[in-house]
């Protein structure tokens, strides 16, 4: 690698030290980040090979060491998404990046709305209980289910922690579409949690998807 | 500044901008300030925060060793 200003005084064996430790020590996080993305357990391993490659190849861009974890997350991310508008390319299909119709307001549906009922209260703070008692799988089944465009901004929000802003910058989408997608998918999110609830039986409510109706 | 002077039903309307830290600082002050008194909306956004807790938890799994080993040999190969 070509040393510039900000690395000069480094040499390259200093640089490899450092940047396989910080590999080491972000790897789980970068697969379960990954795996969230992907969905998909061989291709999570790709992507993260692929973008800790292009992160060496573009280690000099890094001013501040500090800043690696970020910096290295973001080239992460954009490699999932440059990974998305390659399928979409070549399978000339949806996958979700841009689509239209997003603009119009979301009646959302709230998992915290369904819990907080008069009628469950008696039993404490049901909402949390609920919460507690969903497996991970569960969870995870969700956000798994969710349409391809709606689960990226939850991840990059929810998970990651990203403003609003850096994800419209990050999917080249305007600032409106973001805000539209995330509130779609934490309702689509929530009512599918609602489900789950119910058919662990952690929760006995109104709702179409209730077994029998005699109760 | 009143923790009244914004009323729930706003609150709740702007809850995961403020829990995403998407409001200008006066906004975000005064839900902060609300939240703090109301128990509704406390208990509302506890709620909310929990779960993004749980998704979070989602993305903390223990990668493979093949990925480890897969690393290795990308880093050895610079």
């Amino acid at each position: 690698m070509p040393a510039t200003d900000s690395h000069r005084s480094r040499s390259v064996a200093e640089q490899r030290r450092f940047f396989a430790r910080e590999v080491e020590r972000l790897t789980d996080r970068l697969y379960g980040t990954a795996l969230r993305l992907t969905r998909d357990p061989d291709e999570a391993q790709d992507v993260v090979a692929e973008a800790v490659a292009k992160a060496w190849s573009r280690l000099d861009e890094l001013r501040d060491r500090a800043q690696f974890e970020g910096w290295l997350f973001r080239i992460l991310n954009n490699t999932f998404i440059s990974l998305l508008r390659r399928r979409r390319c070549r399978q000339d299909r949806e996958t979700g990046l841009e689509t239209e119709g997003e603009e119009q307001p979301v009646t959302g549906f709230s998992l915290f709305e369904q819990l907080h009922q008069p009628f469950l209260l008696w039993w404490g703070t049901p909402q949390d209980q609920v919460l507690d008692s969903l497996l991970l799988d569960d969870i995870e089944r969700a956000l798994d289910d969710l349409p391809e465009p709606y689960r990226l901004v939850v991840v990059l929000v929810e998970v990651q922690g990203y403003s609003y802003r850096e994800v419209s910058e990050m999917l080249a989408l305007p600032l409106g579409t973001i805000r539209s997608r995330l509130s779609r998918a934490r309702s689509q999110l929530q009512a599918a949690l609602w489900e789950c609830a119910q058919d662990a039986g952690l929760v006995y409510g109104p709702c179409p998807t209730n077994h029998g109706g005699g109760e | 500044m009143s923790p009244r002077d914004i009323r729930c039903e706003e609150v709740i309307e702007q809850l995961f901008d403020y829990l995403d830290r998407e409001l200008d600082e006066e906004m975000q002050h005064r839900i902060e300030r609300h939240i703090e008194h109301c128990r509704d909306c406390f208990t509302r956004a506890e709620f909310e925060k929990r779960l993004r807790r749980r998704l979070g938890e989602t993305s903390r799994v223990a990668a493979p060793e093949s990925l480890h080993r897969r690393l290795r040999e990308v880093m050895e190969s610079f």
